[in-house]
């Protein structure tokens, strides 16, 4: 009994914790995937047939369109958002005036839900009365500006919003890491005469590296959950032209009772999510753990 | 992720002349700041248009008379579906659920983070990389299983129930940050308070809660922001009658019938926004100290 009643303050404390982790953390996997193993319909259902969802899965149209729509919004999406806030945190870093007022004016586009950001950019590309519209007003008949409604562009038109709203923050990551680089190689540098912009390039960005791992990995983080923005924005149109994997489980979920379906694709999603986390997490916590003993 | 304020600071003194290089400086972070600042100012100009400019003027245009119309329309009578009350039921139900679900996973947060940094017992860290491991999953894996629990205890759809969701889902990111707080506390603090006596709550209440001032703030920062914001789970755990302002804002902008009133939709965009974007000019350098907290985040 005194292997239980030790320290029974801090047991009893922590067991909230313990019992979410088991059950839900846990659980939850643990249960979607057993019933993506079933043929679940409206209701969960213990009947099994194999990896057959799995293999509908991967052959259904949709779920094609979302995983490469997922490519093309995390590539364009992480690459933006690293080149812009990078740009951002090295013209913050030149000793402006106003320097917080800058840095306020990026980053008040985090603070917004992505609810509010899909709906401010789906206005602002409106095709009848947004940007294109004034363009035309002031003459400039060629603009076009149809990406919300063309079925090639859409996605693209989300990886702006998105940037508009990421960009900030890895301005922010990398202004910290700019700011944490000492003056004796900024000196030494110019002693050289190295051009400015070659010294960011080749010598400051290998140097923060680990802000640039930082936000690159909490980028990708979400790239996968993207979701409340594409509703916003496309609701996954025009057609299913931007839907997402997060888009095709709720779907699958909440509107066509499909759950076998919605399992094994959440499943995926899971799995993918741990695929990119994993290396970053095991060389955070583990081996810089290591390496400092 | 070392992210101390201190590390904000410029280095050296600022350059004296202007440049042909420094105006171009200027010039580009100028044009970026107007592409950032867009879409508020957008936002801002089209919610007090009257529909007639909105179809035949210009979007970037300040309006020409200034209209009113918008603003109580949003906030009181538009229509969410078959219900036309406006944003203010949402803003109510809102309030509702992130003031509690805030306290709630706040207090969790630091009392297992406490009993991790102080209270070590043997697989204590087991669990506690269980509950790390949490932040990552996507929410679309847990949605439907949670739910079935939710039933299962009967507080699917409705205000515990969607407390209960934020308090699990803030609870990995919310203790890894108490507990590194804690563990960088000096030790030694702790052990003359156990000398002197103190048990497991009398140190919490008397030696660590009173120091916990700093990291509190960036948890509230990051929960609020965070809870405000969230869509997903207040659409399916909330419950007809508790549905955040952010679920609100879409059903209104996407009405399926009737006529689209833009500066209605811009109206109710910018209010949605508000408690944020108040939290974000209040708060400063802890936002940026919250989000980065945070963005590990499911």
């Amino acid at each position: 009994m005194y292997f239980l009643t030790k320290n029974l303050a801090s047991k009893i404390s922590l067991l909230p914790m313990i019992i979410i982790s088991l059950t839900v953390f846990v659980g939850c996997i643990i249960y979607s995937f057993i019933y993506s193993l079933t043929g679940s319909k409206l209701i969960p259902a213990l009947n099994y047939v194999g990896f057959q969802q799995y293999e509908r899965l991967f052959k259904s149209r949709k779920w094609d369109v979302a995983v490469e729509n997922i490519f093309i919004y995390g590539f364009v999406f992480t690459i933006g958002c690293l080149v812009i806030g990078f740009l951002l945190a090295v013209l913050i870093d030149q000793k402006i005036r106003g320097e917080s007022l800058f840095r306020t004016i990026f980053l008040y586009p985090y603070a917004m839900s992505f609810v509010v950001t899909g709906l401010v950019w789906k206005w602002v590309l409106n095709p009848t009365f947004g940007l294109e519209h004034s363009m035309h007003l002031w003459g400039f008949d060629w603009f076009k500006l149809d990406w919300l409604v063309n079925r090639e562009l859409a996605i693209y038109a989300v990886c702006i919003a998105a940037v508009w709203q990421g960009a900030g923050f890895v301005m922010v990551l990398m202004l910290a890491g700019l700011r944490g680089i000492d003056e004796d190689i900024w000196k030494s540098l110019s002693i050289e005469g190295i051009p400015k912009w070659r010294s960011y390039l080749f010598v400051i960005l290998p140097m923060i590296r680990p802000m640039v791992v930082t936000s690159i990995v909490l980028i990708a983080a979400g790239v996968v959950k993207v979701y409340d923005l594409i509703l916003a924005l496309t609701s996954g149109g025009p057609g299913y032209a931007t839907t997402t994997p997060a888009m095709y489980v709720m779907e699958n979920f909440f509107s066509r009772a499909n759950l076998g379906q919605a399992f094994a694709a959440s499943i995926i999603m899971f799995i993918s999510v741990v695929c990119i986390l994993a290396p970053w997490a095991y060389y955070e916590f583990y081996f810089r753990n290591k390496e400092a003993k | 992720m070392n992210i101390n304020s201190n590390n904000f600071q410029p280095n050296g003194p600022r350059p004296k002349h202007l440049t042909i290089g420094r105006i171009g400086i200027y010039c580009f972070i100028f044009m970026c700041a107007l592409f950032f600042l867009m879409p508020l100012y957008v936002m801002i100009v089209t919610s007090l248009k009257d529909m007639d400019e909105i179809r035949s003027g210009n979007l970037l245009y300040i309006p020409k008379v200034l209209s009113f119309y918008a603003w109580p329309k949003a906030w009181s009578e538009a229509c969410t579906g078959f219900v036309c009350e406006g944003l203010k039921p949402g803003l109510i139900n809102s309030i509702k659920i992130t003031v509690p679900s805030v306290i709630v996973s706040v207090s969790l947060g630091a009392i297992n983070g406490y009993a991790l940094a102080f209270w070590r017992f043997k697989g204590a860290y087991f669990f506690f990389g269980l509950c790390l491991f949490g932040a990552f999953i996507p929410y679309q894996v847990m949605v439907y299983p949670l739910l079935k629990i939710e039933s299962a205890i009967g507080i699917y759809s409705s205000l515990p129930g969607i407390i209960l969701v934020h308090t699990i889902f803030g609870m990995p990111i919310l203790t890894l940050i108490f507990r590194n707080f804690y563990a960088s506390l000096p030790i030694d603090l702790f052990k003359a308070a156990r000398i002197d006596g103190g048990n497991f709550i009398k140190i919490f209440f008397y030696v660590i809660i009173p120091m916990s001032t700093p990291i509190t703030i960036v948890a509230v920062i990051l929960q609020v922001t965070g809870i405000w914001n969230d869509f997903l789970l207040g659409l399916v755990f909330a419950g007809r009658d508790n549905q955040p302002m952010t679920v609100q804002l879409n059903n209104i902008v996407q009405v399926d019938y009737g006529v689209a009133e833009y500066n209605v939709d811009m109206a109710a965009t910018i209010l949605t926004s508000l408690v944020p974007l108040f939290v974000y000019f209040i708060s400063g350098r802890w936002f940026v100290r919250g989000i980065a907290a945070g963005a590990i985040k499911g």
